[in-house]
């Protein structure tokens, strides 16, 4: 019997085989570092006498409370400004390489590491941050983890871990205009559950899946996380070797042709069988949302509010009241019907230069509905450049929205952009918990495509609402 | 870490599912660079409710928390188990955890049980009838004792023994630096490190401003 892409990487960085019930010990290729999941972890090393084993498989970046605004200023926060000064010391001390704020290569781990082609199909990686299952959209492992295994990785290298089970996640068909990956990983979360994915590594496979751009098949890894799961990934193929071709650290020379050699070993063999495989169909997809506090509890635009009576288990139904009572909503409202006081355009699942564009090409030429704050907070400081050279930061501004610098931002409100109580988002971010993007927010989770029309209608909308519906929509 | 055999304490009954570490710890309370000091974190959000459960007296010396499936969904952050573990509880008994959450619970001497949700509701029913019953943790039985009732619960055997041991677990894996090294020996020589440093040209980067 074959084996699936994921039991590759697994028997690739296999150190050592755990016996009578320990862990496998698996090799860790990169570690991504940020300020708020490592001070207690470098503070471990340091009480231990223990030392960085691998700084050159290390990287940091500032990005989770960092401001999005006047960044050549002192952080006016001063927690947050303690535990950027603290990475900022514990990278010195320790030789790990850090690009800081104001640098151009800072950002979110999660689009600092692909674009600097640092994440490669084949890898292990892994991030004190749940989001790190994004890189699996090279066909790399790649899971979140604890403050203590970061200290782990960070003494070891290494990480003790008992073998993930594999889900397929077949998506057939093509997407339909409108439709995009945001809405194909929110309609597959509503379809399993935020449970649905514990203990599995999903692997996104099908006609649907390969037709997308690597910046798609991000969006969808990144939110494995929210149907539970450890890891989602994508067979590596010419899209992703094209994505990372010529990247800062992409291999060069004859080491390029050995690395696509191996890579294109990097794929589930057709014999191989899955612990589990689940079916969706593209063809069907229409823009998905959230309606309530947890990422599974999503919906197609064109319905209505649910009632708890919709449920059939008794948890669901208490989640439902629960949600609903928090959000605002009473059942049978339109969807459509929702007004929006702020759209939030970034994070690691839609702030990449792909998302920008096109939210900008729904934007270009219009004015914000006046009810909307849209605030555009690229994933990098290397997609604010990009976008700057585009023009695209011209549209937003023409638009009436706010260009902001690079970080994590409202996706969950450490820094200072953060909703008020009671104030409804449409966030193209990834967790719409209650007070997830400011204590009492209201969160939707969008595409940047519904993000746009919302912030052009001021209710939740596909770009097919909106008066002469732009031509090209991806 | 301390080692963890039997534990005895009052019985939280928390009726909710997919509790996420956004509700059990919010972002803000990330803040810190120590690694103790979360108490007054823990559930901030729902805890200046009155009605909440840990703001009724008989349940504010709670320390096995009994909770509705998909426990610890969402963020990586190990300040939820701090956070737990600071306020003084010492057991989560849920249907279904989260991945990481399990994980970090298990790397902090914090005991994960997973126990029917059909149990778990004959706990919350013993726990809502008489406020500040204790409940007793038998990490060596793999059972949950609550008055008259015994239910077993679930949790891995290594984690399980690790726990009972008080293990830290890089200490165990130091002990296998030799495997690491000869796997580090053979690993291709184009894989990507950090260091040194490759970069695209350095660009200016201008700070946005505050619009009016």
């Amino acid at each position: 019997m074959g084996t699936t892409l994921a039991e590759k990487l697994w028997s690739d960085h296999l150190v050592k085989k755990g016996e009578g019930g320990a862990p496998d010990l698996i090799y860790i290729d990169l570690h991504m570092c940020h300020e708020v999941t490592s001070p207690q972890a470098f503070e471990g090393l340091r009480l231990a006498g223990r030392q960085v084993r691998r700084p050159d498989l290390t990287i940091a970046t500032e990005d989770h409370n960092t401001p999005t605004l006047d960044i050549d200023l002192p952080i006016a926060d001063k927690t947050s400004r303690t535990q950027v000064d603290k990475l900022r010391e514990n990278a010195k001390e320790f030789g790990i390489r850090i690009h800081s704020l104001g640098d151009a290569d800072q950002g979110i781990v999660h689009v600092v590491g692909p674009q600097l082609g640092l994440t490669m199909p084949g890898m292990t990686v892994v991030c004190g941050d749940s989001h790190t299952s994004t890189h699996g959209a090279f066909g790399a492992l790649a899971f979140g983890i604890g403050t203590s295994e970061v200290e782990h990785v960070l003494a070891t290298q290494t990480l003790p871990l008992k073998p993930f089970k594999t889900m397929a996640i077949n998506v057939n068909g093509t997407l339909p205009k409108g439709a995009t990956a945001k809405d194909i990983i929110l309609a597959i979360i509503a379809k399993i559950g935020t449970g649905g994915g514990q203990g599995y590594v999903l692997e996104y496979r099908g006609e649907a899946i390969r037709n997308l751009s690597m910046e798609g098949r991000m969006t969808i890894c990144n939110m494995s996380i929210e149907a539970g799961a450890r890891a989602g990934i994508i067979a590596p193929d010419e899209t992703t070797f094209e994505y990372v071709k010529g990247r800062p650290h992409a291999p060069e020379g004859e080491d390029w042709d050995a690395a696509v050699e191996y890579w294109k070993t990097l794929k589930t063999d057709d014999d191989a069988v899955f612990d589990t495989e689940v079916d969706l169909n593209a063809d069907e997809l229409e823009p998905f949302i959230t309606w309530g506090t947890n990422p599974g509890q999503g919906l197609p635009l064109s319905a209505d509010v649910p009632s708890p009576e919709d449920f059939a288990e008794e948890s669901d139904r208490e989640a439902a009241v629960n949600a609903l009572e928090y959000m605002g909503l009473t059942p049978g409202t339109p969807l459509r019907d929702i007004e929006i006081d702020t759209v939030f355009l970034g994070s690691c699942t839609n702030g990449r230069i792909e998302d920008l564009r096109a939210a900008a090409a729904i934007l270009q030429g219009r004015k914000k509905a006046d009810n909307i704050r849209l605030l555009v907070v690229p994933g990098s400081a290397r997609v604010r450049l990009q976008a700057e050279r585009e023009g695209l930061d011209k549209v937003f501004l023409d638009f009436g929205g706010e260009w902001r610098n690079a970080g994590c931002s409202m996706c969950l409100g450490m820094n200072p952009d953060q909703l008020k109580p009671q104030e409804r988002s449409a966030s193209t971010s990834n967790r719409n918990f209650e007070g997830r993007q400011g204590k009492g927010g209201r969160t939707h989770l969008v595409s940047p495509l519904v993000a746009a029309a919302t912030a052009v209608r001021g209710t939740l909308s596909s770009p097919d609402d909106l008066e002469d519906a732009p031509a090209a929509l991806a | 870490m301390e080692k963890f055999t039997t534990h005895t304490g009052v019985g939280v009954p928390l009726r909710r599912s997919n509790v996420d570490t956004d509700q059990i710890i919010p972002a803000v309370y990330l803040k810190r660079i120590t690694r103790t000091g979360f108490e007054d974190a823990l559930f901030a959000a729902w805890r200046g409710d009155e009605s909440f459960i840990l703001n009724q007296p008989e349940y504010k010396a709670g320390s096995v928390l009994v909770a509705g499936p998909d426990f610890g969904t969402g963020s990586s952050r190990e300040h939820a188990v701090w956070a737990l573990k600071d306020y003084g509880f010492k057991v989560v008994l849920a249907s279904r955890f989260a991945d990481i959450f399990r994980g970090n619970s298990g790397k902090q001497g914090l005991v994960t049980g997973i126990v029917s949700q059909e149990n778990i509701e004959l706990l919350w029913k013993l726990l809502e009838a008489e406020p500040g019953k204790e409940i007793t943790v038998s990490l060596e039985d793999r059972t949950v004792t609550c008055g008259e009732l015994t239910v077993p619960f679930e949790i891995d055997d290594y984690v399980r023994w690790r726990l009972m041991e008080g293990l830290d677990d890089i200490g165990l894996t130091l002990r296998d630096e030799a495997a690491i090294t000869e796997f580090e020996g053979t690993r291709d020589a184009w894989r990507p490190k950090t260091l040194p440093a490759k970069t695209l040209p350095k660009e200016e980067i201008v700070a946005a401003r505050p619009v009016d």
